[in-house]
């Protein structure tokens, strides 16, 4: 910021928190932080893979659905997707080294 | 079209520069002349951007303005008013998380006390608990002190350090207990990976050569309550027979300042109505007796009372704490000590940007025991059934917990929900609130203003320090200390 200075941590922090806020509707927008990207998800990058071509299968779409899972399991919001892997199921995905080959190791998981 | 408004902040200046304090968030930024200019006008009424732009498009260029509107937005200085009801809101109803680990447990090791204070809120017309003739015990045993110890260990969580202030009465009328107590918490602490840490306060009249050699051995945080020279001091402070305790204890705390030097040695003052002179106190205390730091605070007690301070004595007292103050200010620019403490207090939560839903620990990270093992909001209500919220024995009544935290949230506090204030004040202490008005709930609306004044001056002290001397501010980046009792 230019008119304004951070003072106190409480400023520093609100300063952090709204860095990256909704830069399309600003008039100059703001680098973003740099950091590991992550992409924003499927509403926002227009992901496909949920839905089948028009023959029901998947491999004519540009990204493997597997991709997509891991899509919605990192950078989007829905939760319901993917089994929360930080606290419930830590090793889902252990047995599956490369998503294109071992997918199908990649079981459900039962509460 | 959308108007823009100032949303709720209070600017000060410092070091001739203009600042903003943000409410609730409790963030401050310093502005440069045109982000002052655009609060102010908004402050004023609210503006349409392009009318903003225009009348200020003469003396800044309009770019830069476009800009400032932006960071103002961002930071939630200014905003669009979409509809009126926006800005008239309530605050969210957010609580900590359960179970909040207990950081300080008072014990009152006894009711008793060997001085008369007129003022005193345990003795005095304006007590809680029944002291002489109720059923409480006169002295805390053993056995509660030790299950005390225990119950901290384990309401205390996770934190790695639990702190144990004593209390009373006369802490010292106690010193068995206290002294098993400490030996006590050290092993149990021990085995728990946990370290604990001891103060207490006290009148200072029972510090015998051997009480002093055993606090300072075993680095017992100690704080004397005493309000100034002789006369100031005999005013009030007195034995059962009227005598003034200022010859008794002025010989043993200095014995006691030259032997304890492990931790740094407080003085608690009681500022009652009469004229105050805060700064000849302040400098008896530091420089002719020897304390390290000298808190002040008003006497609570009930309106109607004869050392009760009036209103008007609420100004002069702002008065000599500002001088206090900004002394404070001009030794911390030097990187010279400087013992007012309240303002220090104030200084670090500033600097965190606390914004406070509840006035203090009372009932959440910190509570009183009574001498039979009851556990109440602090020490000032340790006894009364009434602000009761478990037993040592049986832990901590989180029902009643919950209850008390609902109904104290400065959310219900509409009076305060106007006020530039209320991040850090929160309604004020609950005990002041039950003396004045008979109920823990009620925001303190008799001080206020000298909130509002205090507040403003510690502002000004902190901008006045971020400009000049930036480093000494770094102090206030660790955490918390344990929250002071008196």
């Amino acid at each position: 910021m230019k008119h304004l200075k951070a003072v106190n941590s409480k400023a520093e922090r609100v300063d952090r928190a709204t860095e990256a806020d909704v830069v399309a509707l600003q008039r100059t927008p703001q680098q973003p932080a740099t950091g590991p990207h992550i992409p924003l998800g499927c509403s926002l990058v227009f992901s496909p893979g949920w839905e089948a071509d028009r023959a029901g299968g998947t491999a004519g779409l540009c990204q493997p659905v597997e991709r997509d899972l891991f899509d919605c399991h990192i950078g989007c919001y829905w939760p319901a997707q993917v089994p929360d892997q930080l606290n419930h199921a830590p090793n889902w995905t252990a047995k599956c080294a490369a998503a294109q080959k071992d997918w199908r190791k990649i079981d459900l998981v039962f509460p | 079209m959308i108007q823009l408004g100032a949303r709720e902040h209070h600017r000060f200046e410092a070091a001739g520069k203009p600042f903003v304090y943000l409410v609730p968030s409790a963030a401050i930024f310093a502005l440069d002349e045109m982000a002052d200019d655009v609060l102010r006008r908004l402050t004023e009424r609210p503006r349409t951007r392009e009318e903003l732009v225009s009348e200020l498009s003469a003396r800044h260029a309009q770019d830069e303005l476009e800009d400032t509107i932006s960071e103002l937005a961002r930071v939630r200085a200014i905003g669009e008013l979409v509809a009126p009801a926006a800005e008239t809101r309530p605050q969210p109803k957010i609580f900590p998380l359960t179970p909040f680990p207990l950081t300080t447990m008072v014990l009152n090791v006894t009711n008793q006390c060997n001085l008369s204070c007129t003022y005193c809120y345990e003795y005095s017309e304006d007590k809680i608990v029944d002291t002489e003739n109720g059923k409480k015990p006169k002295f805390m045993s053993e056995e509660t002190a030790r299950q005390s110890v225990e119950f901290m260990l384990k309401e205390s969580g996770d934190n790695k350090v639990a702190h144990i202030t004593f209390f009373g009465g006369e802490t010292l009328l106690n010193f068995p207990v206290l002294k098993k107590t400490i030996a006590y918490a050290r092993q149990r602490g021990g085995e728990l990976g946990k370290e604990v840490d001891f103060s207490l306060t006290t009148n200072g009249t029972l510090l015998k050569p051997d009480v002093i050699e055993y606090l300072a051995d075993e680095r017992v945080g100690v704080t004397i309550s005493i309000d100034g020279p002789r006369e100031v001091q005999n005013k009030f402070r007195v034995f059962h027979n009227g005598t003034g305790s200022y010859d008794v204890v002025e010989p043993k705390i200095k014995e006691l300042l030259k032997r304890h030097r492990s931790r740094p040695i407080g003085a608690r003052v009681t500022l009652t109505n009469g004229p105050l002179d805060i700064k000849r106190i302040y400098r008896h205390l530091t420089e002719e007796i020897g304390f390290w730091e000298v808190g002040f605070a008003p006497v609570t007690t009930s309106p109607g009372r004869g050392h009760a301070i009036p209103e008007e004595g609420y100004n002069d007292m702002l008065g000599q704490f500002r001088d206090l103050a900004f002394e404070f200010l001009e030794a911390s620019v030097a990187n010279r000590h400087h013992g007012f403490s309240n303002v220090k207090e104030t200084l670090e939560e500033i600097h965190k940007g606390m914004s406070k839903a509840f006035p203090c620990g009372a009932g959440l990270g910190l509570m009183g025991v009574a001498t039979d093992g009851d556990v109440a909001l602090c020490h000032r209500f340790a006894g009364s059934d009434a602000h009761k919220l478990g037993t040592v024995a049986t832990g901590i009544d989180r029902s009643a917990q919950q209850a008390f935290l609902e109904k104290h949230h400065i959310a219900n506090k509409t009076d305060c929900s106007t006020c530039w204030a209320r991040p850090l004040c929160s309604g004020g202490c609950y005990h002041e609130a039950h003396t004045r008005y008979g109920e823990t709930s009620r925001p303190n609306l008799h001080y206020c203003e000298w909130i509002r004044g205090w507040t403003d001056v510690c502002l000004q002290v902190y901008g006045e320090l971020s400009e000049r001397n930036p480093a000494f501010l770094a102090q206030f980046d660790a955490p918390m200390p344990a929250e002071r009792v008196s």
